[in-house]
């Protein structure tokens, strides 16, 4: 797995195992404040240990960026029913592949979040639901679950105590859907991954009806530092009401993609310029999607001074989500772009709710059909009003990750729709730079099995 | 069903992972495992499941249809995946789709006719900072050229002991 070298400009809390030497065992862990927050936690008061998540201003770092510790306060916890914690790992957020390393070069991080949040909740049993393709994942995970009971740190009566606590892999099998936590806990109990409608919220009626604790495999990372440095000294990394550092997985036109911790608050050019040494082939920045493909595009003039926290882009009406961070240069076809996103969505949406599926297929069709050079005039503020009337108006935010994209690439890029309506259909750029031109496709299907029912 | 001691005992392992009362939870981790050994989902494997699940069998199907990872025909030995989500797009991620398609004569979900090589077109396989990244089965290759993509397929033809999907 190839792992970027660390930036001098990166604030390293949750990833800064991640260069030790055999970082995902668990005397590496150890030898380096490993389990030392869960032992600290064990002699604080639950209540105590959500006033620390509420003073770090910690938000989920999974995409919706709920508080955490409010999410936790929300978990009944005298409720006579079991509590579980589980972890959503099922990242598929497309940009998104920050969840990947931290199980991968610090797993033993995730197992201490899991257990804080266990012995907050009173829980006995956690569970990681991992997205089918990263099989890999699934084994270096059970590896140190194995190593943690071990030598004690899970299992019955931790470290002499009366905190039972246990964990356990889950895999997926290949949806995005599951994802959103009311989907992922259908897929967990053996279903379709369909959203549940809320109320009643995870926090309250989760798996198997519930009181269940979920969170992003980030946010759980990020409970052990927070409880070792204290709230309001996390907070203080980033800036007032997004505190601490947050993952950003930089991807696309740039020289030096990769993964970089940085503290909320950083600026969006500095992460371009600096962390991933700049823009390739030099080419000039067209357009960034800042948190994964569901956040709204940003535009170069709008990136500019622009700083990467909650605040600062809900101001210009996109999210901070995932942190997956797509850069574009100026050569890149917006619409073929908007399509691309489109077919993920409508590849994707589960099929529950018809403003989704319609929405999604309807707009899959239309993009097409520009990109065909078949689109005209009332095709561009069809596109418009169809995603517009998706928002909201979904059981789960799906369709909202679909429509937003596509209303801020529609609104901002709109000229290169209308080039489609007067020069006709545009050869596709062939982005691997080939001087004898692209593939010559793949419609010859000779000696073929067809795999689908 | 027999299914080969490795199996049993994973299956084993899998249904204790849940209260006593919530089996149903290991329908998609035994599906995963089962086709893994198998090959695809085959209807004894549904039968196999469902019951040690305490499901019906259609239960088990109307799961299955809704994963993309779960398939009911089998995938050619390797199964190669291209992403050509929009990180990918940007790197070159549906030059090298056209490239494995042009090169095996086979498209999307098809097998070559000797069943070692299928081909999918994957959605985010969270891999956007080392794109164009595909998998072949379970193994993530990162930043793949077109020369990179050759070998690989290449490679598969002369190394036939790999294990199945």
């Amino acid at each position: 797995m190839p792992y970027n070298e660390p930036h001098p400009a990166e604030t390293r809390i949750i990833s800064k195992r991640f260069c030790l030497p055999n970082s995902a065992s668990i005397s590496t862990y150890l030898a380096n404040e490993g389990y030392d927050a869960i032992k600290k936690a064990m002699g604080m008061t639950p209540d105590a240990i959500i006033d620390e998540l509420k003073a770090s201003n910690l938000r989920g770092r999974g995409g919706a960026g709920f508080p955490t510790g409010l999410k936790w306060s929300f978990v009944p916890r005298t409720s006579p029913k079991p509590k579980y914690i589980i972890v959503n790992a099922d990242e598929s957020e497309p940009g998104t592949c920050k969840d990947r390393l931290l199980m991968e070069f610090d797993p033993h991080s995730l197992l201490e979040g899991m257990m804080i949040g266990g012995f907050v909740m009173g829980a006995k049993y956690g569970w990681i639901y991992i997205r089918g393709e990263y099989r890999y994942l699934i084994d270096i995970m059970d590896k140190a679950i194995a190593e943690a009971y071990e030598r004690g740190l899970l299992g019955d009566k931790i470290l002499g105590t009366d905190f039972s606590f246990h964990i356990r892999t889950h895999t997926g099998a290949g949806a995005y859907e599951c994802g959103e936590e009311s989907a992922l806990l259908e897929s967990f109990e053996g279903k379709r991954g369909i959203p549940r409608i809320r109320p009643p919220f995870p926090a309250v009626s989760g798996a198997y009806q519930s009181p269940t604790l979920l969170n992003n495999v980030e946010t759980f990372c990020t409970v052990p530092p927070i409880l070792l440095m204290g709230g309001a000294a996390y907070a203080a990394l980033g800036i007032p009401k997004s505190g601490g550092t947050k993952m950003l997985c930089i991807s696309g036109h740039v020289n030096k993609p990769g993964v970089y911790e940085v503290p909320l608050g950083f600026p969006m050019m500095r992460a371009i310029e600096e962390l991933a040494g700049g823009m390739r082939n030099g080419k000039k920045l067209k357009a960034v999607v800042p948190g994964g493909s569901s956040c709204p595009m940003l535009t170069a003039a709008e990136c500019d001074g622009l700083t990467l926290d909650y605040d600062a882009l809900a101001k210009v009406k996109s999210m901070l989500g995932s942190g997956g961070m797509i850069v574009l240069d100026e050569d890149t076809d917006m619409v073929r772009v908007a399509l691309r996103i489109m077919r993920f969505y409508q590849h994707e949406s589960c099929g529950w709710c018809i403003p989704c599926r319609e929405g999604t297929t309807w707009l899959k069709k239309l993009l097409t059909r520009f990109v065909e050079g078949a689109g005209s005039q009332s095709d561009i503020i069809m596109i418009g009003d169809l995603a517009k009337n998706m928002l909201g108006r979904t059981f789960c935010p799906l369709g909202d990750a679909a429509a937003m994209p596509t209303i801020s690439i529609i609104e901002k890029f709109r000229h290169e729709f209308e080039d489609y309506l007067v020069h006709g259909p545009k050869p596709r750029r062939n982005y691997l730079e080939r001087s004898n031109g692209p593939w010559p496709g793949h419609q010859e299907t000779v000696d073929a099995v067809n795999l689908t029912l | 069903m027999q299914l080969s001691p490795t199996l049993e005992a994973k299956f084993q392992s899998l249904l204790s992972n849940y209260p006593e009362d919530k089996k149903r939870s290991a329908l998609i981790p035994m599906l995963m495992y089962g086709q893994d050994e198998l090959g695809s989902v085959t209807p004894e494997l549904i039968q196999e499941v469902a019951t040690r699940v305490g499901v019906q069998p259609l239960q088990v199907s109307e799961v299955m249809s809704y994963y993309s990872m779960l398939h009911p025909k089998p995938l050619g030995k390797f199964h190669v995946q291209i992403c050509t989500n929009v990180s990918c797009l940007l790197t070159g991620g549906e030059e090298l789709w056209d490239q494995a398609c042009h090169k095996l004569g086979i498209g999307h979900k098809q097998a070559t006719s000797d069943g070692l090589i299928s081909l999918e077109e994957v959605e985010c396989i969270g891999a956007c900072s080392w794109a164009p990244a595909i998998q072949i089965n379970y193994d993530f290759h990162h930043q793949v050229t077109p020369d990179q993509l050759d070998q690989l397929i290449d490679g598969l033809s002369s190394s036939p002991n790999s294990h199945a999907v």
